[in-house]
């Protein structure tokens, strides 16, 4: 149960070893908190257990595999056999070779599977526990890339345009369920995801992030921007002319 | 949630119909911060009982809920049932000559009820909480204590009998001797969680007079304060005091001490002797649902503050005092926790032995110095406790302040949970909201016999709260549907 101060007693993260996924968990993190890591068997899923536990939480590691579909259905079992999870965070993704990915029709597919069918089966699935619990919340992590999707990067847009809907959905529809649905929509996020890549002008650490999505739950948001300017220029770009659009350097 | 009109379930009306799928209802704790979402079944019958007890999933289970004044969670249940009882208020009879004088009564009975129907046989509640507004069977559940604690106890103390409805679904009637002695004292400030109470046989006390002779002193520190209470508690049934929480420096804890007993009829002038029994219990209405957050701010805080320690007198003796006057100023304004906006409240109540009264005076100052603003601080000292394994009452002093929930109070209380775990105290189940498993069991070393009890008795985990499920009751459970 999330306590009146908000502090939860569980956590599942699906995607458990994203930069994002570990800022979050480390900020709720203290003595007795109950953290599933669902992620792909790896040194960095163990590391983050290691850490995770040295600050006092209970660790349980769940195998994820976002393009195994038939594999979900068991690893949410998994997920809540230890009991009500009162916050799941969807942080999995890929941004793929931006060029490549529309291109190659296998890349592109794995970024619609990874990025996109993936967490609509793992919401779906997720959801229906939850509604039987009557209460905790659904963080999923969208991107501004999905507000209006750029020539730059359209496939992972796309994506997660989809992914954004879906989840805005699925809030709605759990409403009268006592089912919360927080959307988060950062702009460019300095994580391994991005490394190597050129940081966007109001760039944010995961750091910020985990910050924008304690405070967001904190103050029952259904949808926060991180940065909060993000929300003005968005709103502003969302109407520019396509014409004028194609020209902007973003 | 008294005050909204809430769907109910009516479990016994399609007994042999199947279940229809029922809408859920958002409880909440009187510090309305975390509320969740169940089913509400209206219990007006052992029956219905019965019957919502076999129809509920049993992944989640059912609480039993009265008026919803405890302060947390205790009678939410996300996803399962929650019983109203507030229907189940028969007072079934009344022993008037016995020796002591006793009284039958159906759960759902609150004090409030309780009291007006005993005063003209001249008969008192043994113990009185903060409010009226509770029910017989919520103030056994959460064993509440009030200002008479040092000579009477808490609630529990005075309970001769209670029908518990158990989860096989009989119901047993308890006493505190005998072989079912330890569900007994487990049900005793066992929050609902051994079962549902369905009936109770309480103690009275004979009373010649509704009115107390009071005895106010002004205590102009916190040292004062706690040395003029330890002097002579033990002259008064009925002992509190109010204490400043937001002036620091050298009044730190300033407060007013008010203490007194029940007036005799001969202490009572000829005006109110015509009608000495009288039950004084005036209503200014109800506070509107239109208050932000952050109407108690420093301003606001400090200048109620100065005013109600400057209202008091520096010391006077022998005053009469009606029953709202001396025990529940708060009952005036019904709803009064709408004062704390949308983000609601929580109470933090601990007591610490009396050996501990160092750490007493540096939780105050902790509480001070935090910026977090209270002004509904209650201090007393504590007498004996009972068998109860969860009861909260130990000998020593237990202090209580209402904290609208802002930034940074989690590490207020944290930091207060440690140094109360340190001094050997605890905090009040019936007032949490927010302690965790771990610091949980620290406080309550008789847990683990009280979960013996409720295995026994509740192998399946049937009667689950959102407070079992926070300081991990229940078994572990399956969280949902496959």
């Amino acid at each position: 149960m999330i306590n009146a101060v908000g502090e939860p007693q569980s956590l599942l993260l699906l995607g458990g070893t994203s930069d994002i996924a570990l800022a979050i968990a480390h900020k709720y993190a203290r003595t007795g908190l109950r953290v599933v890591l669902a992620a792909r068997p790896s040194e960095r899923r163990t590391a983050a257990a290691t850490e995770l536990k040295n600050r006092g939480c209970e660790i349980i590691e769940v195998d994820l595999d976002a393009r195994d579909h038939e594999s979900h259905a068991g690893t949410i079992e998994l997920a809540f056999a230890g009991g009500d999870i009162d916050i799941a965070v969807i942080t999995f993704g890929l941004l793929g070779n931006t060029e490549l990915a529309w291109q190659d029709p296998d890349l592109a597919l794995e970024l619609a599977e990874v990025n996109y069918a993936a967490p609509v089966h793992l919401g779906v699935l997720l959801a229906q526990r939850m509604r039987a619990q009557a209460h905790g919340w659904i963080v999923a992590l969208s991107s501004v890339a999905g507000e209006r999707v750029r020539r730059s990067n359209f496939v992972y847009g796309s994506t997660k345009a989809g992914f954004d809907g879906f989840f805005l959905g699925l809030g709605e529809a759990l409403r009268k369920d006592g089912v919360h649905v927080l959307v988060v929509r950062p702009g460019f996020v300095k994580s391994k995801m991005t490394s190597g890549l050129e940081a966007a002008p109001l760039a944010v650490t995961p750091d910020e992030v985990a910050e924008a999505v304690v405070e967001g739950i904190k103050a029952k948001r259904e949808l926060v921007w991180v940065p909060g300017t993000l929300r003005v220029v968005m709103s502003g770009l969302r109407h520019v002319p396509r014409p004028l659009f194609r020209k902007l350097p973003i | 949630m008294s005050d909204e009109a809430v769907p109910a379930i009516k479990p016994s009306q399609p007994e042999d119909q199947p279940m229809i799928p029922q809408p859920l209802v958002e409880l909440h704790g009187w510090g309305r911060a975390s509320g969740t979402m169940a089913h509400l079944a209206q219990i007006d019958s052992v029956a219905d009982a019965v019957s919502a007890l076999r129809k509920s999933d049993s992944r989640r289970g059912v609480v039993p809920r009265g008026l919803g004044r405890s302060y947390g969670d205790a009678a939410q249940n996300a996803g399962g049932t929650a019983l109203d009882l507030t229907k189940m208020n028969r007072i079934l009879s009344v022993d008037a000559a016995g020796e002591p004088p006793t009284v039958t009564v159906q759960a759902g009975v609150s004090l409030d009820q309780l009291m007006r129907a005993l005063l003209p046989f001249g008969l008192w509640v043994p113990v009185l909480p903060g409010t009226r507004q509770v029910t017989v069977g919520g103030a056994i559940a959460a064993d509440v204590h009030g200002k008479n604690h040092h000579t009477e106890g808490s609630f529990g103390n005075h309970v001769r009998s209670m029908d518990l409805l158990k989860a096989n679904g009989k119901v047993r009637t308890l006493s505190p001797y005998g072989d079912t002695e330890r569900l007994f004292w487990a049900t005793i400030g066992g929050m609902g969680l051994t079962g549902a109470l369905l009936r109770a046989t309480v103690a009275l006390q004979r009373t010649e007079t509704a009115y107390f002779s009071v005895d106010t002193n002004r205590a102009t520190d916190i040292d004062d304060l706690m040395q003029q209470m330890s002097e002579r508690d033990d002259d008064y049934t009925y002992s509190v005091a109010w204490f400043d929480a937001v002036t620091k420096g050298r009044h730190m804890g300033r407060g007013v001490l008010t203490r007194g007993n029940k007036a005799l009829l001969a202490e009572l002038p000829t005006k109110l002797k015509r009608d000495p029994l009288k039950f004084v219990a005036p209503s200014l209405g109800t506070l509107p649902e239109i208050f932000p957050n952050r109407m108690i701010n420093k301003a606001t805080a400090k200048a109620f503050s100065t005013a109600w320690y400057f209202k008091a007198p520096k010391h006077r003796t022998g005053e009469l005092q009606n029953i709202t006057q001396f025990f529940h100023p708060l009952d005036l304004l019904a709803e009064w926790n709408r004062i704390y906006g949308p983000n609601g409240f929580l109470q933090y109540q601990f007591v610490v032995p009396f050996t501990e009264s160092e750490t007493f005076r540096r939780c105050l100052e902790m509480i001070v110095n935090s910026g977090h603003l209270s002004c509904l601080n209650v201090l007393k000292r504590f007498g004996q406790g009972n068998p109860s394994p969860l009861s909260f009452p130990m000998p020593g002093w237990t202090l209580t302040v209402d904290l609208p929930i802002e930034q940074g109070l989690d590490k207020l209380c944290d930091a207060l949970d440690t140094e109360v775990v340190g001094a050997g105290g605890r905090v009040y189940l019936a007032k949490d909201s927010r302690l965790s498993a771990v610091t949980f069991r620290k406080m309550y070393p008789r847990l683990e016999e009280f979960l013996t009890i409720r295995r026994e008795v509740d192998p399946g985990g049937i009667f689950n709260s959102d407070l079992a499920r926070r300081l991990e009751l229940s078994k572990p459970m399956v969280g949902g549907a496959a």
